[in-house]
């Protein structure tokens, strides 16, 4: 898998146990290379923000072993703070210090902090540069958090869900702040519940659930273990089916399933999900068997497949399950 | 025009900023977390104006409020009725000849008689109601009768006050000749006692809201959690938080004895030095027990119920608004163990009678053990998530 780069953050068989009762990382291992993006996806309580605080060194597992440049976090925890930037998944700075106040302030703790002048200006934060922190919006606050992170001038960043809850724009506009960051050579770690922020800003993830990777690699490694690239997506009119079939679902998804380039087939609710190699051999053979039936089709659609489709085809669930 | 001359040379600014950024202009010495987390704090409460109002604002309105309610003021002038009978009018020209005649009746310290009189009903009815200190009923037979209420402190000083009057206006000699010294001098009035006593609870409310109130918050903000990602020194952080107190304890002292010597002539025996240094150790005391009551804590509201729990039993024993000598004996030794109580009596020692603080080493020592100890314990057991 390419030429071996220098390793930044490793971790081998993590696990965290709240009150010797809630397992929230259940024997996790991750080696990042320098100068890669790489994601932990997952659903909201998979363990994705433990496992980055445990890296971060803000907790301590119940064992296992985390390394950052060959360092522990036991060894050197200055010297790595020094080395890492972190936006955690809520922090509420002052506020009533001004966006350049606290942009001050983080960069007093380091020994080599970049000029706030430079951040303010890398994460547009130039105009706000005297407002007070309670008046930011929420995109302008969560820059803000990156620019706390970033003023250090650190080689590794770790965000924690950095574009949750965020309009379009400020994801977009995060999204491409973190691009500069790794083009200049920084490590990204971030965690994420949304696909297509993993899908577009990750070269590497790992998805996560219930404390455990069930799966890791480059996100279109990830969609090529689906099989297909495409998934159809369609209904057929209810009363024709049950006429028909019954209420036999499995027999049903079975015919679908024997259809030319169908990979796998799933159901959501009254639509059928067809993960498809080649759409235009399916579509035409699927509406024969839709009109030799007598069904009606209600709804069809093709689309690229996505993360989320790895993710439901892993688990049975979604991402999102709100 | 002028947009395009202004962005021409921020363009050559930006060709720069590369080499710029990959060897940083600047770096941090030692203490400079140290500096801006002052900074940052003082800010912050310079920019609260609750912390304003009830820092610097609410002590001068509770010792002018106080100052005016006890100030040393003419006793009250005793009202009595007498009752309308035979020896009415005779008794009523009595009690106004001892006035008139009273030697030092244009001083303030005298107090005056009034008297009126009234059928018997209408008397004790405004006796009852408290209307009249006193009612006076002239016996047949030359004796008086006082109706008075022995629960009401104005009652029974008429009683004396009054029979005093007539005795000597019927020609009573005083046995022995007896002379006062009023004590309304600068350094004995209540305001004097008052203002050392809030400039302690003062010391001892913007210490434990200060400290401890200001980390809950930034613990349940999770800034305590963002700090400490930071390679910022923890101890620096602690120590930013303690000194800013100090910061403002140098205001606080200022405006309240200020205020106490231009509004109420209060005279500062003691040398402002004393009166600084007293103030910092108090401040820093309370700034280690409220780091202490606050080490753990969540939540503000629980460190809010803590914070007062903490506070209560020094509102009432520390002698704030009064002596705590009225307490009983056996409490004493509790109550002098109190680091509110050690520093109101070290201020008042120094403030009002100019001690030194080398003869009050056992203050000191109160005040140092409770700050010390509670600094030691906040830091072992502290929680920075």
């Amino acid at each position: 898998m390419g030429p071996t780069r220098e390793t930044t953050v490793e971790c081998t068989n993590l696990r965290k146990t709240y009150d010797g009762k809630v397992e929230a990382v259940r024997g996790l291992s991750l080696h990042i290379e320098a100068g890669e993006c790489f994601g932990l996806l997952g659903p909201n309580g998979a363990g994705k923000t433990t496992t980055i605080e445990i890296l971060e060194g803000l907790l301590a597992p119940t064992s296992g072993e985390v390394r950052i440049f060959g360092h522990s976090w036991k060894d050197n925890p200055r010297q790595l703070r020094e080395w890492i930037g972190i936006s955690l998944q809520e922090t509420r700075l002052s506020e009533k210090l001004n966006v350049r106040e606290t942009i001050e302030l983080f960069a007093s703790f380091y020994s080599e902090p970049r000029p706030a002048a430079d951040i303010l200006e890398e994460l547009q934060l130039t105009e706000k540069a005297d407002a007070w922190v309670g008046k930011l919006s929420g995109g302008q606050k969560q820059r803000l958090a990156v620019a706390t992170a970033l003023v250090g001038n650190p080689r590794i960043l770790f965000l924690d869900e950095p574009t949750t809850g965020l309009d379009p724009q400020s994801r977009r506009q995060l999204w491409e702040i973190i691009r500069v960051f790794q083009k200049k050579g920084g490590t990204v770690l971030l965690t994420t519940h949304y696909m297509d922020e993993a899908e577009r800003l990750c070269d590497r993830l790992a998805i996560v659930d219930h404390g455990e990777i069930i799966a890791e690699g480059t996100p279109s490694d990830l969609i090529d273990r689906l099989g297909g690239h495409h998934v159809v997506e369609f209904q057929v009119s209810k009363e024709a089916g049950k006429n028909a079939n019954g209420n036999d679902n499995d027999n049903n998804l079975e015919r679908w399933r024997s259809l030319p380039s169908v990979e796998s087939v799933r159901r959501e609710d009254s639509t059928v999900c067809l993960s498809v190699r080649e759409p235009h051999l399916t579509i035409p053979a699927l509406l024969d068997v839709v009109n030799r039936d007598g069904h009606q089709l209600e709804h069809l659609s093709t689309r690229q497949a996505s993360l989320e489709d790895v993710f439901v085809q892993l688990t049975g669930r979604h991402l999102r399950e709100d | 025009m002028a947009t395009t001359e202004a962005n021409a040379p921020q363009l050559n600014a930006e060709k720069n900023r590369p080499q710029q950024s990959s060897q940083p202009a600047r770096r941090n010495g030692r203490w400079s977390g140290y500096r801006h987390l002052l900074w940052a704090r003082i800010l912050e409460l310079k920019r609260e104006p609750e912390v304003v109002f009830w820092v610097f604002i609410f002590p001068l309105l509770l010792a002018a409020g106080l100052g005016i309610a006890f100030r040393n003021k003419p006793a009250d002038i005793t009202s009595v009725v007498v009752i309308d009978g035979a020896g009415a009018r005779q008794t009523l020209a009595m009690l106004q000849s001892s006035a008139k005649g009273s030697p030092d009746k244009h001083s303030s310290e005298q107090s005056m008689v009034r008297a009126k009189i009234l059928d018997r009903e209408a008397a004790l009815k405004g006796f009852h109601f408290g209307k009249f200190d006193l009612a006076i009923e002239a016996n047949p037979d030359g004796s008086y009768t006082y109706y008075y209420d022995p629960a009401r402190p104005e009652s029974v000083l008429s009683r004396a006050e009054i029979d005093a009057a007539l005795q000597s206006a019927a020609g009573r000699k005083d046995a022995i000749t007896t002379s006062s010294q009023s004590s309304s001098e600068p350094g004995s009035r209540y305001i004097d006692f008052l203002i050392p006593g809030l400039l302690g609870m003062n010391l001892m409310n913007s210490g434990m809201w200060g400290v401890g109130f200001a980390l809950v918050e930034m613990r349940q903000r999770k800034l305590l959690k963002r700090f400490v990602a930071t390679p910022m020194r923890r101890s620096d952080f602690l120590l930013a938080l303690t000194s800013s107190r100090l910061v403002l304890m140098v205001i606080e002292v200022g405006l309240l004895l200020s205020f106490g010597v231009l509004v109420f002539h209060m005279r500062v025996q003691g040398s402002i030095l004393s009166v600084i240094l007293l103030g910092s150790l108090g401040a820093v005391t309370f700034g280690g027990v409220g780091l202490l009551t606050a080490c753990r804590a969540q939540k503000i509201e629980s460190v809010s119920g803590l914070i007062n729990l903490v506070m209560m039993p020094m509102w009432i024993f520390s002698g704030v608004f009064f002596s705590y000598d009225k307490f009983p004996a056996m409490a004493q030794p509790f109550i002098k163990a109190l680091p509110l109580t050690a520093l109101n009596d070290a201020l008042r020692a120094t403030i009002i009678e100019g001690a030194s603080l080398g003869s009050q080493s056992g203050r000191l020592l109160v005040l140092a053990i409770w700050g010390g100890v509670s600094f030691v314990l906040a830091l072992r057991w502290f929680r920075w998530t």
